[in-house]
């Protein structure tokens, strides 16, 4: 703890804003020599953050960005306790255990009245499908060598619309991704060919409940299904894997007869993201076994932590308890109906948005009413302007929503999406459905991207462009200026256009 | 938003706290309620359960910082609801993490141009990053070797057995062998001359330990650069060094400057240090640097497109909160240089003077050394009083202290140990009544007259093995062995390899 020193109560610093930190620019590659005090560090800092976002204008983001206060309260008396260290915080385990079996149970896992289920808080979905992943990849090559066959090319099969987190765990741990590609007005994984796919190198497969493109469930049912079929056939006995982390909290609430849990028999683990519609914020994620041989046990850590023995399948080790403790806050707070109600509201203010949009006449939405919460829209007709341009614009009125291309091979769709979460009243949609009209207006009275680009481009080949006067009188004349002509129908024109048309495929998150 | 029903405003016996009937009903384990409850009601009944954790801040055990000003943590709090990872949407977080980056890779002296952007990422503590450095020393190995048209599905990392876990973590889950240069007694480190022989061409890295989990030793870091340039001279591998400053990067450059370790060795890479240990954040940060854009292998860098901006990550974890980087920068700038000195100091002294009472009492030998992280790890001199360290560590429970008891790593698991970690928030006075309660403890036990006590014992144990034989059919025979095996269960002998400390 630094004590202040005598300098400090010089009376030019005491005012925050007179103070001489306020003038010096912070540090950015150094650390700094001296001390400052901690007001001043508090106030600089601050500041700095207020050109930050506002976390809960991101229609961008899944991630929860509003808890009630009384959580918020938990949260920060928890702020320094290390979560790891399980025997000196008995009770924050204990809460973790509680979530593993309350969402464990959420899910169906076949686990008898007083049975632990098995499973883990995570940082996030993306650590939970790595040791999901590394669980599959391990029992395959048990399995492997047992039979005497060569284990060195697993792969996993999944849809070319999986989040970014599969293709880092098939590049960091070594395994072929196998993708699905997509197609026009099929937005998703397709079962018959994901099954088509599986070979005996197959570790699993992975089928995604809400889509992060549109918010679309995968037809777990289905999958499960045809697989199995194959299987009998085969022998190879692969299981499948479901990423819920956006519809793990939506399905059983809105839709409990929808089957894509544990209660399908190849369904061997689900993750789930807390910090999404499990109301929690960001740092927190669930992976839950169906039972104790989907986990090899050659993978779990015993630790003698402080003289006691606690088993762990984690990647990270030390981190903050607060989520934990407010997943369990969640929990216990909402219940069922707490839940049920809010995924409704979510479902129902997403609808509205929905119509809203339709009523524009201008867009045709492309995520389904079974499904997350969230509006992919994209424009009926994009050739004069893109939805990257309607992202743009509605930036100025402090909305983020974000502008994609699908994933391959429908990547010529771009489109724009708005995610609903418990914080996006009603109010709120109809706002965001006034500035978008808003928008479109303003759009419809620019000039195209197409012309505006090939505009500048000739401009920055031919400067000589801006001198002739024919020009500026009308367009009838332009076709006697034999400069402007000669130049329309060159090259560079051909590659302004070109390039302009090429679109490069990015990925969404 | 759940708004209140009618049925929970109308009940008055709702608006007294204790006498709401969710006092009465246990907290569901295993199934989620199906109803709601009041938002007052689940602060209470959570609140009251975590009174029975420890404090933190009597958890003598844990290098992770446990207090931080009161304004940092207005800072935190007021981004809790920030997704990190949303660059696009906060840039001037993620311009604070870069600038993070920065600070710490010029304190390790990286080579890195004024005002050039130092390559280095924040992860969520020393695990995470060990495993994004060891993943780049993989695929750089790998790439070498076939371009070399050799073999490389055997890949190995040298480490002293004294690693912390996480590196056993990353040998197993990343399908790397781990080869360990096991300890003797009275040198709990790495020795780098054993370590320099075990290298051979498949291994990936040599990883050294700057401030070891066990003692808070730091290992010679030069000397291992200077055998293994030797070695690679001889060999043609490139064998390079990763260094594990978990605890000691915070603390070396500002308590032994003059100290070579960092990438003032050419060997040195990459070096990875938890800024929630000595720098002094909560849980829930790490930062891992790499000496140069070389050595971090492009293909293993993401490039995504969030919310329309290109970004490259390299991290294993994409969602979490931005609190902790913003904790990091507040530190760095609010206590530069000269605070971390100063509180750095102020932990050695602490040490020293824990390390001095200790002695005094004439009972313990000290295992730490005085250079190095300040921890104070120490022993029983005589073994024969029939109490060992572990008792020690439970009788000092009772005070409210939490020190752990451990046997040190292969081959010296013969040796138990307690360990004391200093912390910025463990002040002289607190040194001086734990030390006083280590010798009530020892005052405690010679009540119990040990050696009468051994000899009581033994002729009550064979007595026992007697009786045991009569009831040997009966179950009672299982709790008679229970009561002498909950001792011997944390008998050295028993110490399975898997189990590591932290």
């Amino acid at each position: 703890m630094v004590l202040s020193r005598a300098t400090d109560s010089d009376g030019s610093i005491h005012s925050t804003f007179a103070s001489r930190y306020v003038q010096e620019s912070l540090p950015r590659f150094q650390m700094p020599e001296r001390s400052i005090p901690k007001d001043a560090a508090y106030q600089i800092i601050s500041d700095e953050l207020m050109l930050d976002g506002n976390p809960r204008l991101n229609l961008a983001s899944f991630v929860t960005t509003w808890m009630e206060p009384e959580c918020d309260k938990l949260i920060m008396q928890a702020i320094n306790k290390n979560y790891v260290d399980m025997d000196e915080y008995p009770v924050t385990t204990e809460l973790q255990n509680r979530c593993v079996n309350i969402i464990a149970n959420l899910f169906n896992a076949p686990l008898s009245n007083e049975e632990e289920a098995v499973g883990v808080g995570t940082v996030g979905s993306s650590e939970a499908i790595m040791l999901a992943g590394l669980a599959f990849k391990r029992k395959w090559q048990n399995k492997r060598k047992a039979e005497g066959k060569p284990y060195d090319k697993p792969n996993i099969v999944t849809g070319a619309n999986v989040q970014v987190c599969w293709e880092k765990f098939a590049r960091y741990f070594e395994v072929e991704l196998k993708e699905v590609k997509l197609r026009k007005d099929y937005y998703i994984m397709d079962p018959v060919k994901a099954v088509e796919m599986v070979d005996e190198n197959t570790i699993c497969v992975a089928a995604i409940l809400g889509s992060t493109y549109n918010g679309e469930f995968e037809d777990v049912k289905l999958l499960n299904d045809l697989l199995l079929q194959k299987n009998k056939e085969t022998g190879w006995d692969t299981p499948i894997h479901v990423d819920a982390a956006s519809g793990g909290f939506i399905a059983p609430f809105l839709y409990p007869d929808l089957e894509w849990d544990f209660r399908l028999p190849l369904v061997k683990s689900i993750n789930v993201s807390g910090h999404k519609y499990g109301l929690v914020y960001a740092g927190i994620g669930w992976v839950i076994w169906r039972a104790k041989q989907d986990l090899p046990e050659e993978l779990i850590f015993h630790i003698n932590y402080l003289g006691a023995d606690q088993p762990t399948f984690t990647l990270n080790f030390s981190k903050g308890a607060s989520q934990i403790i407010a997943q369990y806050y969640q929990l216990i707070r909402l219940g069922f109906e707490g839940y049920r109600n809010i995924m409704s509201n979510c479902a129902a203010n997403a609808k509205a948005l929905a119509d809203g949009l339709v009523r524009t006449g201008r867009f045709d939405i492309l995520s389904k009413e079974v499904g997350v919460p969230l509006v992919a829209f994209s424009l009926k007709d994009n050739s004069k302007h893109d939805e990257y341009e309607i992202a743009d614009h509605l930036r100025r009125y402090g909305w983020i929503v974000p502008a994609y291309t699908m994933a391959p091979d429908a990547q010529q769709v771009t489109l724009l999406r708005v995610v609903v979460r418990e914080d996006f009243n009603r109010s709120l949609a109809e706002r965001l459905v006034r500035d978008i009209e808003k928008v479109l207006h303003e759009l419809d009275a620019l000039p195209s991207k197409l012309v505006t680009e090939v505009t500048a481009s000739l401009v920055e080949s031919h400067p000589e462009l801006k001198e002739v006067k024919d020009i500026d009188i009308d367009s009838t004349k332009l076709n006697s200026c034999h400069v402007f002509n000669e130049v329309l129908n060159s090259q560079k024109a051909v590659k302004a256009w070109k390039k302009f048309v090429a679109q490069k495929a990015n990925r969404v998150c | 938003m759940v708004l209140p029903t009618a049925a929970e405003s109308d009940n008055p016996a709702n608006s007294c706290m204790f006498a709401s009937r969710y006092m009465q009903s246990p907290l569901p384990r295993f199934r989620m309620p199906e109803k709601s409850i009041p938002k007052d009601a689940a602060y209470q009944i959570i609140n009251d359960e975590l009174m029975l954790d420890g404090n933190p801040r009597l958890n003598l055990a844990s290098f992770v910082t446990t207090w931080m000003e009161p304004e940092c943590d207005k800072l935190m709090m007021s981004a809790v609801n920030k997704n990190y990872v949303d660059m696009d949407e906060y840039p001037v977080t993620t311009d604070l993490q870069n600038r993070c980056v920065n600070m710490i890779a010029r304190l390790f002296h990286a080579e890195v141009e004024d005002g050039d952007q130092a390559v280095g990422c924040a992860t969520v503590g020393s695990s995470e990053a060990i495993m994004l450095a060891g993943l780049a020393f993989k695929r750089k190995w790998q790439n070498k070797r076939k371009a070399q048209g050799k073999p490389y599905d055997k890949p190995n990392i040298v480490t002293g057995s004294n690693v912390q876990v996480c590196w056993e973590k990353f040998a197993r889950y990343f399908e790397v062998e781990l080869k360990e240069v096991k300890l003797r007694e009275g040198y709990y480190v790495m020795d780098p001359k054993k370590a320099a022989e075990m290298v051979d061409e498949n291994t990936i890295c040599v990883c050294a330990i700057l401030g070891s989990t066990y003692n808070g030793e730091f290992e010679d870091v030069k000397m291992l650069n200077d055998l293994l340039v030797q070695k690679n001279k001889e060999t043609g591998w490139n064998t390079p060094i990763h260094v594990d400053a978990a605890s000691g990067g915070f603390i070396a450059p500002f308590l032994y400057p003059d100290l070579e370790w960092d990438f003032r060795l050419p060997l040195v890479r990459s070096i990875n240090v938890s800024g929630h240990k000595y720098g002094l954040v909560y849980a829930g940060v790490g930062w891992v640097v790499w000496r140069s854009k070389q050595d971090l292998p492009e293909e293993l860098i993401f490039h995504i497109n969030y919310l329309g901006a290109d970004q490259p990550t390299f991290t294993l974890n994409f969602s979490k909160g931005a609190s902790q980087i913003i904790g990091q920068y507040y530190q760095l700038i609010r206590l530069g240089f000269e605070g971390y000195k100063l509180i750095m100091e102020n932990c050695r002294t602490n040490a020293r003077y824990l390390t001095e009472i200790l002695e005094k009492t004439g009972r313990f030998t000290i295992l730490s050394k005085d250079v190095g992280v300040p921890v104070v790890a120490f022993s029983l001199k005589d073994k024969s009083l029939g109490h060992d360290e572990y008792e020690i560590s439970d009788h000092l429970r009772k005070f409210g202290w939490v020190v752990p008891a451990y046997t040190m790593a292969p081959d010296a698991q013969h040796v138990l140990l307690l360990r004391v970690v200093v912390r910025e928030d463990f002040s002289r006075t607190l040194a001086e009544r734990l030390a006083h309660n280590i010798e009530e403890v020892l005052h405690e036990f010679e009540a119990l007259h040990p050696k009468i006590t051994k000899v009581v014992k033994e002729i009550l144990v064979t007595e026992d093995e007697k009786n045991d034989q009569v009831e040997a059919k009966e179950n009672s025979k299982k709790t008679h062995e229970n009561r002498r095996r909950g001792r011997q269960a944390r008998h050295p002998d028993s110490v399975d390899k898997t189990k590591g400390i932290c």
